[in-house]
């Protein structure tokens, strides 16, 4: 996307530029569908309607209350750390944001295809712990101080079994270029990492129990990695209040929203790029089938778009489900369970792929 | 060196979402590791007992009805049974009978409140929404009865403020077979779910021996084991008619007191299922007295709210109005006991250990 559109411009700092944008002109609509997504989810699981006035079932709501949320006060408690509080949300917008340059939405647009894609969103993904911990720091509020100190505990701890993962998917595959890992599941559905991937042969079959192993381990600590239920320890409303944000209102606290939400498509990206073969149909494609491959592109956003949304559905899913382990457990969790079945599974599917 | 470290105090509360209204809870923490509570109440006292002394005695019973505002049926039976006590009159069997079921859709509709709320301390939101739209049939049926659903000041001294509605019996019969699916459903979507055990199983162990000496009662105590319920123990109007159990618990944790409560729907249910069948006719306002002017005395009636032992001591100088009235409020009673659940526990638990004594704050301050 970059280089066609430094040749057709002829400018590459402008190139640059749009290239970046695209991103925030995915997020933030998926942010408001997101949201208004959540609150039906939760609403029809729990009997209720939900919105249901602004729009057709409500769908309007969030742009509703994104506006609002424009016009809200700035409130700046007097005791806070100005400097910090202020950047705290941007830093961690950024570290959600910043994700998306590696993510390959189809093979036509990603914004930066790097070699080093997936060490680049787990090391990007860090940021975020930054932010949080200076938004908890600034805020002069012991419940922030909490919910800052348990969310830094919380990711830094959950990476390591995601990094476990990925690293037995690279010793698998031989790429940590996200593109070249959604190339490589190409044509259908049994190509996909989760069942073993497209060279055909016995490594295929003796993969797949421990692929599935991969995927759920994964996809459990990237749900702690984006604090969501039963994770949700560093923003557990009935013990701290709102965690790290409590002190947070107005556009401050829409950026945190933000971020969230775009964390939350982020790690299903993931997870659809490693095992689900990302941007690739699970069957052909139909642009293909008339004669029509400028259509391709676009039906690969849509499958990448529509896996990633799946994947967040789950997380919603899970958040209406279930009650909130407590942080103890969590890291009992992680360092017990988690990181120990992350190495094993590594050793197993390295062995595998010696084969 | 060791690292130089002091304790944290954390104010939880007035404001905060799940102190379940306007208490006020001072952590002391080691870490995240609790080393006392100190509870400090008043946030929502309104001087009940004093007002009570310038009303005359039917005067007090919409006041009763805001101490424990989710269980108004059963502080208006308290103070009722306690003035008929005092004035020595006998109700007709046809109040009786309603008054016990109509206190047992109470205990239902409150102990509903007690486990969704209590789901929603530990995370769980949607159980929340589940119970209360059971709650909401409860609801239903105070309202076709006395028009109320919420503060009822439906039970009077002698008799009831209305007689029963002509569809109320048929639809408590309906709402018992709708209901007790629905006990089973929350039993498999939180009860047994492994999270919400491990986040309550162990958590807050009051010893029976603890339970007793801090005069704890209702849920609090028969979690611990004791198997002690006034309706049993000491039985007012016709409880004493009725096949019912007393559940307990073993091991007196956050987790059995919750179950308790899962189980005392049940029962009440049986309760129910067994009165609606024999209301008597009558007239409900027959035995109401035309002027309430008890001789002088003192009274002390307690009844098993959902709760615990509500006890109303009521002191007549001989006039219309009441001299004092003491509420022994179950709600104070076992809040007190909080500081010696909580010790060595995380903060998350003490917001497990407060659910699970379910306090309504209009009670605990009056």
């Amino acid at each position: 996307m970059f280089e066609w559109l430094s040749e057709i411009t002829g400018n590459q700092i402008l190139a640059a530029f749009i290239s970046a944008i695209v991103p925030v002109a995915f997020i933030v609509p998926f942010v408001i569908f997101a949201v208004w997504l959540e609150r039906k989810v939760s609403a029809h699981m729990q009997d209720r309607l939900g919105p249901m006035r602004v729009g057709w079932h409500g769908w309007l709501q969030t742009i509703a209350d994104f506006f609002k949320l424009i016009q809200k006060e700035d409130i700046v408690a007097t005791a806070t750390d100005k400097r910090f509080f202020n950047l705290a949300p941007y830093l961690v917008f950024v570290g959600s944001y910043a994700v998306y340059a590696a993510l390959p939405f189809s093979s036509k647009y990603i914004g930066s295809n790097t070699d080093l894609g997936l060490f680049y969103i787990i090391a990007v993904s860090g940021l975020v712990v930054a932010g949080i911990l200076m938004a908890g720091w600034s805020s002069q509020n012991k419940y922030s101080l909490y919910g800052a100190l348990r969310s830094a505990a919380q990711i830094v701890s959950y990476e390591i079994p995601t990094a476990l993962v990925i690293l037995a998917m690279v010793m698998f595959t031989g790429t940590l270029n996200l593109a070249k890992l959604s190339d490589m599941q190409t044509s259908s559905f049994w190509n996909w990492y989760i069942f073993g991937g497209p060279d055909w042969g016995l490594s295929k079959f003796l993969v797949i129990p421990f692929m599935l192993v991969a995927f759920l381990l994964f996809y459990i600590s990237s749900l702690a990695e984006v604090n969501r239920t039963p994770f949700d320890m560093p923003e557990a409303e009935s013990e701290l209040v709102a965690g790290y944000h409590t002190e947070y209102s107005g556009m401050k606290f829409a950026m945190f929203f933000l971020s969230e939400y775009g964390n939350m498509f982020a790690v299903s990206a993931v997870v659809s790029v490693l095992f689900f073969g990302g941007y690739q149909s699970p069957f052909g494609y139909i642009g293909n089938l008339i004669g029509a491959s400028w259509m391709v592109p676009f039906e690969q956003v849509f499958w990448f778009a529509s896996k990633g949304i799946f994947f967040v559905f789950v997380q919603m899913w899970l958040r209406w489900t279930l009650p909130r382990v407590r942080v103890d457990q969590l890291m009992t969790i992680c360092w017990k369970y988690l990181i120990p079945y992350a190495f094993v599974n590594l050793i197993i599917i390295g062995l595998i792929s010696l084969i | 060196m060791a690292l130089k470290t002091e304790e944290l105090v954390l104010n939880m509360g007035p404001q905060h979402p799940s102190t379940h209204g306007v208490l006020r809870l001072e952590l002391e923490l080691e870490g995240e590791v609790v080393t006392n509570v100190k509870p400090h109440l008043g946030y929502l006292h309104r001087c009940f007992e004093k007002h009570c002394e310038a009303m005359t005695y039917p005067q007090v019973i919409p006041y009763t009805d805001r101490m424990d505002y989710l269980a108004s049926m059963y502080n208006n039976f308290g103070y009722v049974v306690g003035v008929e006590k005092l004035l020595g009159i006998q109700v007709p069997e046809r109040v009786e009978y309603i008054r016990v079921i109509m206190g047992e859709l109470q205990r239902i509709a409150s102990h509903l409140v007690a486990l969704g709320t209590y789901g929603l301390d530990i995370g769980a939101f949607t159980p929340f929404l589940y119970c209360f739209i059971d709650r909401e049939k409860i609801l239903n049926l105070f309202e076709i009865t006395c028009g109320a659903r919420l503060l009822y000041n439906y039970m009077w001294v002698g008799g009831l403020s209305h007689d029963i509605h002509p569809d109320f019996v048929r639809l408590t019969k309906e709402f018992i077979p709708y209901f007790r699916p629905h006990i089973k459903e929350l039993n498999d979507l939180l009860t047994y779910n492994k999270i919400f055990i491990e986040r309550t199983v162990n958590i807050g162990v009051l010893p029976i021996d603890t339970a007793i000496n801090y005069g704890a009662s209702g849920p609090v105590l028969r979690g611990s084991g004791m198997k002690w319920d006034l309706r049993k123990n000491d039985p007012y109007s016709i409880y004493d008619r009725f096949d019912f159990d007393i559940p307990t618990g073993k091991n007196g944790d956050c987790w059995d007191r919750y179950y308790v409560r899962v189980l005392e729907m049940e029962q009440s249910l049986r309760i129910i299922e067994q009165a609606i069948d024999q209301i008597p006719d009558g007239d409900v306002q027959s035995a109401i007295p035309k002027r309430i002017k008890p001789p002088k005395g003192t009274v002390y009636s307690r009844v098993e709210n959902p709760k615990g032992e509500l006890g109303y001591f009521i002191i007549s100088d001989g006039s219309t109005s009441p001299f004092r009235v003491k509420v022994r409020a179950p709600s104070f009673v076992n809040l007190s006991v909080i500081g010696e659940m909580c010790k060595g526990h995380l903060v998350a638990d003490v917001v497990a250990i407060l659910g699970s004594i379910d306090i309504v704050l209009g009670e605990v301050d009056r």
